[in-house]
């Protein structure tokens, strides 16, 4: 650090304080800030390790959304006659699948994170949260892979993208925060109860079937709607589609879902820096 | 020297028992607990403390640090001193207490800490030191130095895990050692390695000791914080006991009281368990004599099956320097792997130790960790024989005796050297 510490250190102020964990010390930027390259680090390593030793590499992260997708054309699509807003069902659940592999992969990830990091945790000391935060991070690479094959398959059933296209950057942004707050909650509580690692995988596939990933919004009664709308995701894929297609918005829902994963994710975030001083003597 | 750069206040700090880490509560306990809190606030019973589940591993420790100076932590294991580590580096937080850090709190010895095998020597140097605290402009700056100091720089574009441990340990250090930190933290009992990283890390220490930048360190050899302390603090059972010149402190600690047998509360681990003194019919033998052999016998418990366990002892010196050690490898036996409890005799021969004080160190070890230390499991004094060496009422010199041979003839008168006949 350049900064000029011998001088500050001269100072009666002190550099860091320690004291009993009471969870309630306020959020400390400045040294957040100091450790923005081993966030770089951590996002780095995630991805560079994922696929190494595989055979097919980042072909992975295409791979997955894409056979499900046509998994789900298959059965859903053709076979149960599910109908997709006007659009070619492939193109409509790859628009569905994309971000909630995301959203579920990052979740998962992050949840997972702390306790896969326990020999860094119990031995030395940094901002806690880049480890989760890493996680999603990471998430995204595969994000933006597997989104280069939406164009692809765009273009096969000749459509272009809507000029609300753009508005995907604040969605996945938003997307990323959402995962984020849930995965730091899920990794603090997997540090005290291992049973997390086990319900998430589990829980992210009953969820899948809460939001209009594989099937529209517009199948759940006008009634339920609102209700529907407080799953953070189902205001943001319906909007992805919507983005990307030039299909009508559902501002209510989106703003719905947004308020109420915005509050998830605050929760999340809290109960994390609760329990974060406690992460090396339980895990 | 004004404030002092690192101000230990009143700290505490409280563990459950089965250890830290092995507490994995599940979630249905706590569902149940959750549910039942109404009840139990409705019928006025809060849930008991239980006190016998706790264990304060510190209990209100207090001390300052100058600048500049080379603070020694010493004491018995369990003490507390790797506690006290973690607590001043903030991977744990205190129970009560507080510390002011005037610096940045650097650890010399995570070695090693977030390496990842797939990564080549030049990817771990950076997330390494990353994770230690530094910024990327600053590893750029000291890479040369680092990757010359731990001699890799043929093989720093080849994944870790090709390594031979030696190069992975010597990489790992070369990271901590660059590390610039105002406060540098030590803990000897991590430096697993083998002798030459030991030695390479106590120079290293030395070096750092040099610089004037403030530096604790935990070590078991006396020696050592002899010669590289200003000024060393004693643990006992978690409480500050001792403080001052690491001299008196290092003596205060070893004299402590003769202990010729040892017994250790059961801890689930792998541990020694007891050891004694004795002759070597197996009777107690508090006051061996040095002509004659007596035996340490070790018991220690395996509670599962322990491939690649090894055992050894180690003489000491008061000042804790070791005269030497011993395993059964040594004479080719292979110590036992299986689940169970064990009686190790190690028979130290007599005419090997002169009479004084020693002290006996444990170690039991797996080629990963250090599994117990005892350091010393006991001490004791050796008491003069029937020897020669006592009967010519003489003072020896030194700690051990060695019948060397010796031959004495008649000179040949001077002149007389190459006359030929």
């Amino acid at each position: 650090m350049s900064r000029a510490i011998g001088v500050e250190a001269q100072a009666e102020a002190p550099w860091a304080v320690v004291e009993p964990d009471r969870g309630n010390s306020p959020v400390d930027f400045r040294e957040l800030w100091h450790y923005r390259d081993l966030l770089y680090f951590l996002t780095w390593r995630d991805i560079s390790v994922r696929y190494k030793q595989t055979v097919l590499g980042f072909l992975w992260a295409i791979l997955q959304p894409f056979l499900s997708m046509v998994v789900f054309t298959v059965f859903l699509g053709k076979l149960a006659g599910v109908p997709s807003d006007g659009v070619p069902y492939p193109v409509f659940s790859y628009l569905g699948l994309l971000p909630w592999m995301y959203f579920a992969g990052a979740v998962t990830r992050s949840g997972a994170s702390v306790v896969g990091s326990a020999s860094l945790l119990t031995r030395v000391y940094f901002p806690r949260v880049l480890v989760p935060l890493s996680a999603t991070l990471s998430a995204l690479v595969d994000f933006a892979i597997s989104a280069l094959v939406l164009g692809g398959l765009m273009a096969w059933y000749g459509l272009a993208p809507a000029a609300t296209t753009v508005l995907l950057l604040p969605l996945a942004a938003l997307t990323a925060v959402v995962a984020t707050g849930i995965g730091m909650w899920l990794a603090a509580l997997n540090v005290r109860y291992r049973d997390v690692q086990y319900a998430v995988p589990f829980l992210m596939q009953l969820w899948m079937f809460a939001t209009p990933v594989v099937y529209p919004a517009s199948l759940v009664p006008a009634a339920w709607r609102p209700l529907y709308a407080l799953n953070p995701m189902t205001g943001v894929i319906e909007g992805y589609r919507a983005a990307v297609l030039g299909l009508p918005w559902d501002w209510t829902g989106l703003a719905l879902s947004a308020v109420s994963g915005l509050a998830l994710a605050a929760l999340g975030a809290w109960k994390f820096r609760r329990m974060e001083r406690t992460f090396a003597d339980v895990i | 020297m004004g404030t002092p750069i690192i101000r230990v206040q009143g700290i505490s700090k409280r563990y459950s028992i089965g250890g830290p880490q092995q507490r994995v509560e599940h979630l249905r306990e706590a569902i149940v607990d959750l549910l039942a809190v109404p009840f139990r606030t409705l019928a006025g019973i809060g849930r008991p403390p239980a006190p016998s589940e706790e264990f304060w591993a510190l209990s209100d420790v207090s001390f300052d640090v100058e600048r500049g100076e080379v603070l020694g932590v010493i004491g018995a294991n369990g003490a507390g001193k790797s506690t006290l580590l973690k607590i001043i580096s903030r991977v744990t937080a205190p129970t009560a207490g507080r510390i002011e850090l005037r610096g940045r709190v650097g650890s010399l010895l995570e070695v090693g800490t977030g390496f990842h095998p797939d990564l080549t020597g030049r990817e771990n140097v950076y997330l390494n030191g990353t994770i230690l605290g530094m910024r990327k402009r600053e590893i750029d700056r000291k890479f040369d130095e680092i990757v010359a100091f731990a001699g890799v720089e043929a093989f720093i574009d080849t994944p870790v895990k090709r390594y031979s441990s030696g190069m992975y340990v010597r990489l790992a250090f070369a990271v901590a050692a660059h590390l610039d930190t105002e406060i540098v933290l030590v803990d000897e009992v991590l430096a697993v390695g083998d002798a030459e990283f030991q030695k390479r890390c106590l120079g290293k220490m030395g070096d750092v000791a040099r610089s004037g930048r403030t530096v604790l360190f935990v070590s078991h050899n006396m020696g050592a914080v002899q010669r590289l302390c200003t000024r060393a603090i004693l643990l006992e059972g978690g409480r500050l006991s001792a403080e001052g010149d690491p001299r008196a402190v290092a003596g205060t600690y070893l004299r402590g009281p003769q202990r010729v047998r040892y017994q250790a509360a059961r801890t689930g681990g792998v541990q020694l368990l007891e050891a004694d003194i004795c002759d070597p019919e197996g009777r107690p033998l508090p006051n061996p004599l040095c002509t004659e052999p007596f035996v340490l016998q070790l018991r220690y418990v395996l509670p599962e099956p322990s491939p690649g366990t090894r055992i050894g002892i180690g003489i000491l010196t008061p000042d804790g320097t070791p005269l030497f050690t011993s395993n059964p490898l040594d004479v080719l036996v292979e110590p036992p792997s299986a689940p169970g409890e064990y009686v190790a005799r190690v028979v130290i021969p007599g005419e090997t130790l002169l009479a004084g004080d020693f002290h006996a160190a444990v170690c039991l070890w797996n080629q990963a960790d250090i599994l117990d230390l005892q350091e010393p499991a006991l001490s004791f004094t050796v008491h003069p024989g029937p020897s020669p060496l006592y009967l010519q009422g003489l003072e020896r010199k030194g700690v051990v005796q060695v019948a060397c041979r010796w031959e004495i003839e008649a000179a040949a008168p001077a002149g007389h050297a190459g006359t030929l006949r």
